[in-house]
């Protein structure tokens, strides 16, 4: 059994506090990732998991068991960092073996276990370089199975992608994704990268300030951001964002153009509310060139400024209301900018931040 | 074609100033050391000669009075080498495992009053040793460890530990903390981390630094001459002094001695040198 479970995590660096009274339950089995711009607290709440940074205040369990005042050594657990931290001195093999050699497993079984890893991860033929000969994700995928090797009860993940150019971290992201799908243990990963987290995780955990936003699946952070911070920090492009003010069933946006509210926060929002109006790229489509799934829809006129082709979708840089907002065109055709297209706004998919307090107002 | 062939000859006329330039630098450096040893094989004589004799002709006397009878010019050279050589590894040792742990926790660990420690340290390296040897003399006298292993051993190990400090801090600074981190994750504890990873990957650092703080040991003068003074605790630089007469010096048995002194230093750095090499371009990168 490998759930985690924080209650009411903080840590004070001195004075200032990076992470405030967090909790949080982690499932047998599950990833889930830590997601949040730096500074955020997430490398620092993984590191207390982890009993590489004192734990300041509250509680933090591994299979049940409160592991605040254990070493490392003794929670069961493995880790692999953003810099690989192989041991320079050791060979593959060594650097896999090293932690059943530190808890004196007897040497065919030491033997046995890294080859079962090196096996996972392609290793074989590299078992006897020095991680100075390796490339990046091959260092990666050392650190991977050093991590394998112990059979730990729960695998952390500090931003292990981000020093790998953009091919090799979408290959290496597959590869903990299917090592997750085959070892099946509790990962819980620390990435400020939002495709990473939305690619990933059963369960995303968004961070901010020290203080978790939202926690859910990928999808449910992507259709039902509690704040406009979510809003903007998950899906890319991120949501368009438009300031208005509530006019009965409408919303005047502040550029001169008015949007039916839409169904969500029908009857949640009072007359001469301030509130921001956001939707996603996927909602607003030239005509003809989009996916419609009923209910509401407002037609607009609007001036293409820049595009952004990327094969099957098109992403449109136009001005709606004075601010400016990106579209998507799937299967595009060449459009010049400067050219006026029509577009089409599905209302009901659309949200109502408070202007006052930025959070999501919706049933 | 012609610019090619231009370019290359600058480019090989370049290479031979270079050459020239180590060659004239090197020689400033060798020469003394080099003449030194030719002297310690030509009879008197001829080292005395003016103007100075170029080509050398070839004696062992000097050696063979060196380790005669104490009449016929002998010293006690194998009683200056056992003590230099206890007086020197016993310091290094102590020095380098307290420098390695003191500039572990400077790389590692912070502390009140860190920074101001450290120039502290760094001051007084500031302090001639000389300075210090008068109250040392009285002081060693009067606790009664004057002209003894143990009392120069001290003084050596206080002369050398603020440099092993400063030297393996750098080291260790370059190593990523996530080493051992990681260490500590697979299941080592802090000690352990340390000896099973970050010592051995400092290992170079380490090595240089040793081999610094053996030499000022083994070659230190200043300090020994006021220290010591019989032969079961006189240091080989000490012993050259025995060569020295009120009237006359005898010089090649003094570069004899000196050769003697010179060899062991060698041999060990030819040993470490690699590691040395490593070392140093390693640590040269620290600000």
């Amino acid at each position: 059994m490998s759930q985690v479970t924080l209650s009411n995590v903080v840590k004070y660096y001195g004075k200032s506090r990076a992470v405030h009274g967090i909790g949080l339950d982690i499932a047998d089995g599950e990833f889930v990732v830590l997601v949040g711009p730096s500074g955020c607290g997430k490398s620092t709440t993984l590191r207390m998991i982890a009993g590489l940074e004192a734990i300041s205040d509250g509680e933090v369990r591994i299979g049940g068991r409160v592991v605040n005042d254990l070493p490392p050594r003794e929670r069961n657990i493995s880790m692999v960092f953003q810099n690989y931290a192989l041991y320079p001195h050791m060979t593959v093999r060594e650097n896999l073996g090293f932690s059943l050699k530190v808890a004196k497993v007897d040497e065919a079984a030491i033997v046995r276990a890294v080859d079962e890893a090196a096996g996972i991860l392609g290793l074989a033929e590299l078992m006897d370089r020095k991680p100075a000969e390796l490339s990046g994700g091959q260092r990666q995928r050392v650190a991977m199975g050093r991590a394998i090797v112990r059979q730990p009860d729960v695998f952390l993940f500090d931003e292990p992608l981000s020093n790998l150019d953009a091919k090799l971290r979408t290959q290496m992201r597959v590869e903990i994704k299917k090592l997750h799908q085959r070892v099946g243990n509790t990962i819980i990963y620390v990435t400020h990268d939002q495709v990473e987290a939305m690619t990933l995780a059963d369960r995303i955990v968004l961070m901010q300030d020290g203080h978790i936003v939202q926690v859910g699946t990928p999808l449910e952070l992507f259709n039902t951001p509690v704040n406009t911070f979510v809003a903007t920090f998950i899906g890319s492009p991120p949501m368009n964002l438009i300031d208005g003010v509530v006019d009965g069933e409408t919303i005047a946006l502040d550029g001169g153009l008015t949007v039916p509210v839409p169904l969500q926060a029908q009857g949640r929002v009072q007359d001469g509310q301030m509130v921001h109006f956001g939707f996603r790229a996927d909602n607003l489509m030239p005509e003809g060139h989009g996916v419609f799934e009923g209910g509401a829809v407002a037609t607009l006129e609007l001036p293409v400024i820049l595009t952004e082709p990327l094969g099957t979708e098109t992403v449109l840089f136009t001005e709606m209301a004075g601010t400016e907002v990106q579209a998507k065109m799937l299967n595009p055709r060449p459009v010049r900018p400067g050219e006026t297209l029509k577009f089409q706004l599905m209302i009901d998919k659309c949200h109502v931040f408070d202007a006052a307090t930025s959070n999501a107002i919706r049933v | 074609m012609d610019r090619n062939q231009a370019h290359r000859n600058r480019k090989r006329g370049l290479k031979a100033l270079h050459f020239l330039a180590l060659f004239l630098t090197m020689s400033i450096i060798c020469i003394p050391g080099l003449w030194i040893v030719l002297n310690s094989f030509r009879p008197t004589v001829e080292i005395m000669a003016k103007p100075a004799v170029w080509i050398p002709s070839f004696t062992l006397d000097h050696y063979r009075a060196m380790f005669g009878g104490a009449g016929e010019g002998g010293v006690p050279v194998l009683s200056y080498f056992r003590n230099s050589l206890i007086v020197s590894v016993v310091s290094t040792a102590i020095a380098i495992l307290i420098g390695m742990s003191g500039g572990y926790a400077f790389a590692r660990y912070r502390f009140r009053g860190k920074s101001s420690y450290f120039v502290g340290l760094m001051l007084f390296r500031a302090v001639p040793g000389v300075a210090l040897s008068l109250p040392l003399f009285i002081v060693f006298a009067k606790v009664g460890i004057i002209d003894t292993h143990f009392g120069l051993i001290l003084v050596y190990v206080a002369l050398n530990v603020p440099f092993t400090i400063w030297l393996t801090d750098g080291f260790f600074r370059q190593i990523p903390k996530e080493l051992h981190e990681a260490a500590e994750i697979d299941g080592c504890t802090r000690w352990q981390a340390f000896w099973k990873v970050e010592f051995p990957v400092a290992r170079s650092g380490v090595a240089s630094a040793a081999i610094f703080a053996f030499l000022t040991s083994w070659n230190e003068f200043a300090l020994a001459s006021q220290l010591t003074r019989s032969v079961g605790s006189k240091t080989m630089p000490v012993g050259l002094l025995d060569f020295t007469a009120e009237f006359t010096i005898n010089w090649g048995g003094m570069c004899a001695l000196a050769v003697l002194m010179i060899l062991p230093a060698l041999i060990l750095t030819f040993i470490v040198q690699k590691h040395l090499i490593a070392g140093l371009t390693f640590g040269g990168v620290k600000g």
